[in-house]
Formats: C-alpha cells, sequence, structure tokens
C-alpha cells in the first residue's frame, strides 16, 4: 500500500530521489567526531526560532507606542507567553553559540579548503544574515538598549563618505530612531530576513552535498572509492549520523532547557538589564553595549579613534573571514597534520575573539581600550600570518585513508 | 533549440536587449519601494520649533528638551566656565568651531547668542549616543586636573567640552551641534528656527 503510494509520488515528484541523495545514500566520512553536531543543531535552532517566532507575532504589536507594553503583554497574560518569548530569546543566543563552534569547526579541520569554497561562502553569508536578523530582533522589545543599539548601529553608516547621512536617514525613515524603524525591522526580521536565511541553508546543504563532507582528518573519501562508486571510508548518513546527531540533540536541549528555565536573562548577558526600561530618545544608558555576541566586533570598533577607521575595521573583521578560503594557502587540511606556525595563530586567533568579545562588553577605560587594540592587531594579524607562513608551512604527511 | 540555418547574432542580440531592457524595467520598478523608506511627509512635519523658558535656569543646571525626537541641552555657564574654554583649546580638535556644526551667530569662541546659555543637540557625533553631563572639575575618571566639565559619552569614550567641543583622541570626529535657535526675549529662546538670523 505505502509502496505503491510512493511510486505513484515518485513518478510525480521527486520525493525518493532527494530522500536518498541527501540523507539515505549521502556518503559521509565515517570519522565525524563531537565537532560535527553543530550543522544539525544550526538547522535545528533555526527551525526553533521560526515556530517560536511565528508565535510571539500572533501577540506582538510593531507599533512605537505599543511594542513595549505588548511584549510584557506575552511576558504577563498570554498563556505559557513567557515560555514562548524565552524560546526565542535564549534560541538566538543558542544560535550563535552553536554557529561560532560550527565555524571554529571549519577552521580547525580546514572546511573551508578547496573544493568547499563556496560552502564557506554560504556559510558566512548565513552568519552575516543571521546577525541582521539578531539586530534587528532586538529592536523589537523597544526597551532602552533596543533603541540605543539600534541608534549606534544605524549611526555606523552615517560614518561612509558624503552617501553616510543620507543613507542612514533612509534607513530609519525618520530624523531619529522611530516608529518607521521599528515597523520595517518588523517586516525585515519576520519576513525578509527569514526567507534569504532559509535560502541561505539551502544553497549551503546543497553545496556541501555536492563536494561532500570534509572530516577531522581532513582526507578527501571520494578518492578511493568501491566499484558501485561508493566512498570506502563513507557511511551513509541516514541512519548513521541522523541517529548520532539526535544524541547531539539531546545534549543540547538539557543546555537549553537549563538555559531557558533558570537563566533566561542570563545574567544580564543575554536579555540586558537596561532592555526592561521603555525606550527614551533623551537618555542613553549609562553603559550601552551590545549582546554577546556582536561583542567581539563592537570592540574593534571602539579600539579604533577615528570614526570612519573604526568602522571600517569593523567591517573588515568580517570580510576578512570571507577571504579564508584564499588567505590560507596551506594544501594540508586539518590541524591534525597541520604546522605548529599554524597551531599557534589559531590559539592566538580564539583567544583574541574571545578577549575582544569581553571587553566589547566593559566600559571603554583607557587601559580596556589599550587591551582591546592590543587583541585587534592579534585578531587581524592572525590573517595577515596565516597568509604568509601557510604557503610553506612544515606540515606532516597525511594518509591515503581513514584508518580504523 | 535548433540552431539549423538560424542567424545566431541576432538570436544573441535579441537575447541581450530582451535582458537588458527588462534589467531596466525591473530598476524602475524598484524605485516605489525603495523611496517608500524615506521619511513619510508626516515624519517631515512632525520637527515643529519648541519654545523654552530659561529664566528658572541656574548655574550649572542642564535643561533636556526634545526637538525633532533628539535631546537639545540648555546650559547655562558661570563665568569661570567661559574662562576655561580658551584654555582647553590645544586638547579639541575644533576649537574654533570651522567645522559646519553651527549656524554662524553659534561660530564664536563660547558657541552661542549669549555667553553664559548654550544649547545644543545632546547626541554624540560618533555613533549616536546621548553623552553624560559632567559638570564635575577635576574628575578622576576624565583627566584629572586637566578636566574643566563637560560631557562625557558612555558608549565609546568621547569627551566634549562645555561649549560642545571634542576632544581629540577619542572617536567622535566633530563639536556637537548647535541647532538654529533665537531669543524670543530675555526669557525664552525658541529653538528650530533662527529668526532670520542667518
Amino acid at each position: 500500500m505505502f509502496k505503491s503510494l510512493m511510486t505513484w509520488v515518485d513518478d510525480r515528484f521527486p520525493a525518493t530521489k532527494m530522500w536518498n541523495e541527501h540523507l539515505a545514500e549521502y556518503y559521509a566520512p565515517k570519522n565525524f567526531n563531537f565537532w560535527y553536531f553543530f550543522g544539525s543543531l544550526a538547522l535545528m535552532v533555526l527551525v526553533i526560532q521560526i515556530v517560536s517566532g511565528l508565535f510571539l507575532t500572533m501577540h506582538y504589536k510593531p507599533d512605537g507606542a505599543m511594542a513595549f507594553a505588548s511584549v510584557e503583554y506575552i511576558m504577563r497574560d498570554v498563556p505559557y507567553g513567557w515560555l514562548i518569548r524565552y524560546i526565542h530569546s535564549t534560541g538566538a543566543t543558542a544560535f550563535f553559540v552553536v554557529v561560532y563552534l560550527h565555524m571554529f569547526r571549519g577552521l580547525m579541520y580546514g572546511s573551508f579548503k578547496k573544493p568547499r569554497e563556496l560552502v564557506w561562502l554560504f556559510g558566512m553569508f548565513i552568519y552575516l544574515a543571521l546577525m541582521a536578523e539578531a539586530f534587528m530582533g532586538y529592536l523589537l522589545p523597544w526597551g532602552q538598549m533596543s533603541f540605543w543599539g539600534a541608534q549606534v548601529i544605524i549611526s555606523l553608516f552615517g560614518a561612509l563618505p558624503i552617501i553616510g547621512e543620507p543613507l542612514t536617514l533612509w534607513i530609519r525613515g525618520d530624523f531619529v530612531i522611530s516608529d518607521a524603524t521599528l515597523n520595517r525591522f518588523f517586516a525585515l526580521h519576520v519576513i525578509a530576513l527569514p526567507l534569504v536565511l532559509i535560502g541561505l541553508v539551502v544553497a549551503h546543504i546543497l553545496a556541501l552535498h555536492e563536494v561532500g563532507s570534509n572530516n577531522p582528518e581532513g582526507i578527501e573519501i571520494k578518492k578511493h572509492k568501491d566499484e558501485n562508486g561508493i566512498p570506502l571510508d563513507g557511511i551513509p548518513f541516514h541512519p548513521y549520523y541522523s541517529v548520532k546527531d539526535i544524541v547531539g540533540v539531546i545534549v543540547f536541549l538539557f543546555f537549553f532547557a537549563l538555559v531557558l528555565f533558570f537563566a533566561p536573562e542570563g545574567g544580564g548577558y543575554l536579555l540586558e538589564h537596561a532592555n526592561f526600561i521603555p525606550s527614551d530618545p533623551l537618555k542613553t544608558p549609562e553603559h550601552i553595549a551590545p549582546v554577546w555576541y556582536f561583542t567581539p566586533f563592537y570592540a574593534i570598533l571602539r579600539a579604533v579613534p577615528d570614526k570612519l577607521m573604526g568602522v571600517i575595521a569593523m567591517g573588515g573583521a568580517i570580510v576578512v573571514l570571507f577571504l579564508l578560503p584564499w588567505i590560507d594557502q596551506c594544501k594540508v587540511k586539518s590541524i591534525r597534520y597541520r604546522g605548529i606556525s599554524f597551531k599557534i595563530l589559531l590559539v592566538v586567533f580564539v583567544i583574541s575573539f574571545v578577549a575582544l568579545g569581553r571587553l566589547g562588553m566593559l566600559p571603554a577605560t583607557p587601559f580596556l581600550t589599550l587591551l582591546a587594540q592590543i587583541f585587534s592587531v592579534l585578531y587581524f594579524g592572525f590573517f595577515i600570518a596565516l597568509y604568509f607562513t601557510s604557503k610553506n608551512e612544515k606540515t606532516k604527511p597525511v594518509p591515503e585513508r581513514i584508518t580504523k | 533549440m535548433t540552431t539549423d540555418g538560424a542567424d545566431l547574432a541576432k538570436r544573441r542580440f535579441l537575447t541581450n536587449t530582451t535582458a537588458v531592457i527588462g534589467a531596466v524595467g525591473a530598476g524602475f520598478v524598484a524605485v516605489p519601494f525603495l523611496s517608500s523608506w524615506a521619511p513619510s511627509e508626516r515624519a517631515k512635519t512632525a520637527g515643529a520649533p519648541v519654545e523654552v523658558d530659561i529664566s528658572k535656569l541656574v548655574e550649572g543646571q542642564l535643561l533636556t528638551v526634545e526637538w525633532r525626537g533628539k535631546p537639545v541641552w540648555l546650559i547655562k555657564r558661570s563665568d569661570q566656565n567661559l574662562k576655561d574654554l580658551p584654555t582647553l583649546d590645544d586638547m579639541l580638535r575644533d576649537p574654533a568651531s570651522e567645522n559646519d556644526q553651527q549656524p554662524v551667530y553659534a561660530q564664536n569662541p563660547t558657541r552661542s547668542i549669549k555667553p553664559n546659555v548654550v544649547v545644543m543637540v545632546g547626541i554624540c557625533t560618533h555613533l549616536g549616543c546621548s553623552p553624560s553631563y559632567r559638570p564635575d572639575m577635576g574628575a578622576a575618571d576624565l583627566g584629572g586636573a586637566d578636566w574643566k566639565g563637560g560631557f562625557f559619552c558612555p558608549c565609546h569614550g568621547s569627551k566634549f567640552d562645555l561649549a560642545g567641543r571634542v576632544y581629540q583622541g577619542v572617536p567622535a570626529p566633530l563639536n556637537l551641534e548647535i541647532p538654529p535657535h533665537f531669543y524670543k526675549s530675555d526669557r525664552t529662546i525658541l529653538i528650530g528656527e533662527d529668526g532670520g538670523a542667518a
């Protein structure tokens, strides 16, 4: 019965074909480790955000006069509204945790290298869209941090010569952040950017499945195939990795629920205290800082004592990531077989990124600004040093096959 | 597609012209959508002038009023403050207010019409935060004895003096903006118009 139904469908729509291509007969390397959970987890968080976000729009009012109160209404009066809202806000943090770990995995095992440059580029565009999505979402509660955070970020565009000021006016739709800004950010946050994100995720996965997954050894499994053209070191994604990923999902949800139920505000780092005060265009909060996932770039912005150069440095910190496949010229992919120079550089880069992230949360005192300047130099230094050292790196021989 | 006996050059020409015309059409269609993001007529007319009574302003006091959705400060500076202003010139980016951040009638050492009372838009020229008023002379966190009162932006650490002039070595590039304003009488200032002075 089911079989004949599937035949009927398959004659009209490539259901079985797609299932096989992307799951049952997609051969992934057999040696995936812990770091390979984060791709599927990111996909799951996207679903969590879309579902919880959809339900929030049913109660939220994108109106300058009503937005703040409608969020409080969701928190206090809507049945389980608090839960749905906290799922969405915790989901935003979870998204960036998962994506940062996913990106670090790529960095460590050289997953951005030929032939996976487009996988990396699509991934970077996802990251960019995600930052825009998170930024616009943060305006919606219309609290003090929403307002002044948006004021600062939109003013960044004002640093551009000539077009800067008209551009900020056009983005805001008013002379200051106002109802017009809130309304359009809502539209972008709930319609435009989610569509872009989904499209990019599809492109990211299609590109990955075209070239095949990398692995902790950085060995191309497609080099050794059996008589049926199946990679000898590959196993079908389903059921092997679909089942493995379920374990990851359970552990992830355990931590997710821990934050969701016991620390949804994350001590002011996930939902900032000042955002529980309605937005006031006449008064900037004493200390304003973006949410944690933007702070590394924010610290770079503050480290430069010049408006335009600061904005350029901040943008450059993201642009340089796009160029990684062409900056790192080492043929060996995985850190396991790369030289000591790469290992040292990667450690310095991770320390700089985390340190900048911490500095971006703190007020700008002269000493901390100096620290931020040092770590900003190290952040960019990673890419410059990598460009010059990666070509002649002393690597270990990479095995032909994945052993064991 | 059959190419037997086809004029391929003509076909390519037609394909290209169709694509170009289509792109031009799409460009025209984009205009209304992109234009819809510009400030609406309602937003444009909301910038009515604001009248402020300054008769009760005491020395050192800062009064904030809202004009076009922005904070506008009115501060009454003491004579000592005014004497301190020229001593700061070496530490400032634009001590003589040469950049176009004020109407001509405020392009003077005190950046004001009458020396004591200054009117400025309380928005940092860096990234738009509203700086905090720090009249406390010699504040340890703002440079100690050199600090003669002024403004400190909590967002990115920019500093301004009591005339809204920006210090060197901070992210803000320009002095604080002085809005158009004039004295309707000795007691009242109108912010948003300059009474024909400019």
